[in-house]
């Protein structure tokens, strides 16, 4: 694409794409460091995560505070006009995921003392390993504004999907056979749902991407894989 | 992967339902050179279009097509089919004085007639006989320098020299005098560019209130004027329309690849 005729104009642009990146590495970061103190018990490192996530937060208002000073100063139309709105959505989002990491990194705080039980941790380890796929995924179809990839990570969100519903199942059964369980289960179960929503924060920008690309919304239907609210107790009687 | 939008060998043209202009194949030449090339556009009824493209890209020269302006260009020639409401309007029988009131043009710098604000209003009703009496064609100033939004502002000095008024209310008054010969279209050929943002507001604001009525092309070199006043628009380059849509689509997701590299500040 040939370059804005005012330079200064083309250079405000890109420094949103870096302010996004900085923002998307940091998020994928934080979203690992805590799983990683979940999993090794580590209240220090989940106590970095929390902590953290501010500059998360730092960038996001700048993002914002730029593109509404680009819409002031520029009005940007056409791919400029989706690239900026996009910036402004996309940002919200890995804020949002910042703020999920922090949770959990507040979950591992809370059972660093409590010894874990091995199949769920390795059913939320896998869990956390799609989640970060997907969201590195995301930010390389920002980066290289690939409609194609955006629309695999938004259709491949029903494997987080698929593995939360039997994570889901799986700590209901555990509670059940020892009520005992129910504390720290509780916890994980928050843990995997901040990892579910990290998957549709993921999405979202998988949309915003292939909007800013195409210049329209991902037209088919997603399927929805997310069904434990529909789940019945019964089930697990 | 790449944008979708491409460079396009044909004009990308979205149809306007129940056009007032219809022009067809529209070329024009001034001496050798070739100004236009190939033209198709509809211009919708009651709505605003705008023509925007760079500098010497042919929009306003389209423009002075449709009242036939051109023809005052010795070297001029205009080929192809342009049709009001279906009438031919390079048919030799047509009257170009009478095309001219049905097709009124406000212009880049207001021209009042060094006349009084009265007169300026009252002279092509009076010459076209579209009023029987004083008291008629009173009535009629009236009402044009109301509908311009202007009444209030000069009734006490309908006597003064038109010339006097303000930048922003000598454009107004062009606009009344334009539609006092009762015309369908209005042809604006950057009706703002010499005004301040007041004065462009209220011209704006009247276009929107006009357009009930009438079919209204504004060439304009904003491309925020014409994101802000039109329904539809239409991009020139090099004499060749390169794609006519809605505007809201035009500046949100353009089809060709010149529209979006205009639009944005990227061209050469």
């Amino acid at each position: 694409m040939p370059e804005h005729t005012v330079k200064s104009y083309e250079e405000e642009l890109s420094l949103l794409d870096t302010k996004i990146s900085r923002m998307g590495g940091l998020a994928e970061h934080n979203l690992a460091q805590a799983f990683d103190a979940l999993q090794r018990r580590d209240a220090r490192q989940a106590e970095l995560v929390i902590v953290a996530d501010h500059a998360i937060d730092v960038l996001e208002r700048d993002v914002e505070e730029q593109v509404i000073e680009i819409i002031a100063r520029r009005q940007p139309m056409a791919n400029d006009l989706r690239h900026v709105i996009g910036a402004l959505r996309i940002t919200s989002d890995l804020e949002r995921i910042g703020d999920l990491a922090k949770n959990i990194g507040k979950r591992a705080a809370a059972i660093a003392e409590v010894s874990h039980p091995k199949p769920v941790i390795s059913g939320l380890s896998q869990m956390a390993e799609l989640a970060l796929k997907q969201l590195k995924m995301v930010l390389d179809a920002y980066a290289e504004r690939d409609a194609e990839l955006a629309l695999k990570v938004w259709r491949d969100d029903q494997k987080i999907d698929a593995t939360y519903n039997s994570l889901f199942r799986e700590l209901l059964t555990y509670m059940m056979e020892d009520p005992r369980n129910i504390g720290l289960s509780t916890h994980l179960l928050f843990g995997a749902k901040n990892l579910e929503r990290v998957g549709d924060h993921t999405t979202n920008i998988a949309e915003t991407v292939f909007y800013l690309v195409r210049g329209e919304a991902i037209s088919d239907d997603r399927p929805k894989g997310e069904d434990t609210t529909m789940a019945r107790l019964a089930e697990h009687g | 992967m790449e944008h979708q939008v491409v460079e396009g060998s044909k004009p990308v043209t979205v149809p306007a339902l129940d056009p007032t202009i219809t022009a067809r194949g529209v070329n024009v030449f001034y001496g050798d050179k070739q100004a236009i090339f190939d033209v198709d556009v509809d211009v919708p009824r009651n709505a605003i279009t705008s023509f925007i493209g760079p500098s010497g890209c042919g929009k306003s020269t389209f423009l002075r097509c449709i009242n036939r302006m051109n023809d005052t260009i010795p070297i001029c020639t205009v080929t192809g089919d342009i049709r009001i409401d279906g009438e031919d309007i390079y048919d030799p029988r047509l009257d170009v004085v009478e095309l001219r009131a049905r097709v009124g043009m406000v212009f880049q710098k207001p021209n009042p007639f060094p006349k009084s604000i009265y007169e300026n209003i009252a002279y092509g009703p009076r010459i076209h006989g579209l009023t029987r009496s004083k008291k008629e064609l009173d009535e009629l100033v009236e009402k044009c320098l109301e509908k311009a939004g202007l009444l209030k502002e000069v009734k006490d000095r309908m006597n003064e020299p038109g010339t006097g008024l303000s930048g922003g209310q000598q454009q107004r008054l062009c606009i009344a005098r334009a539609i006092a010969t009762r015309p369908e279209v209005i042809l604006m050929d950057e009706p703002c560019s010499a005004l301040d943002p007041i004065a462009t507001a209220k011209v704006e604001e009247l276009m929107e209130e006009l357009k009930e009525n009438y079919t209204i092309i504004i060439v304009t070199h904003s491309m925020q004027q014409a994101a802000r006043v039109s329904q539809r628009t239409a991009f020139f380059h090099l004499g060749k329309l390169v794609e006519n849509g809605d505007t809201r689509q035009i500046f949100t997701n353009p089809s060709d690849k010149r529209t979006q590299d205009y639009i944005t500040g990227r061209f050469g």
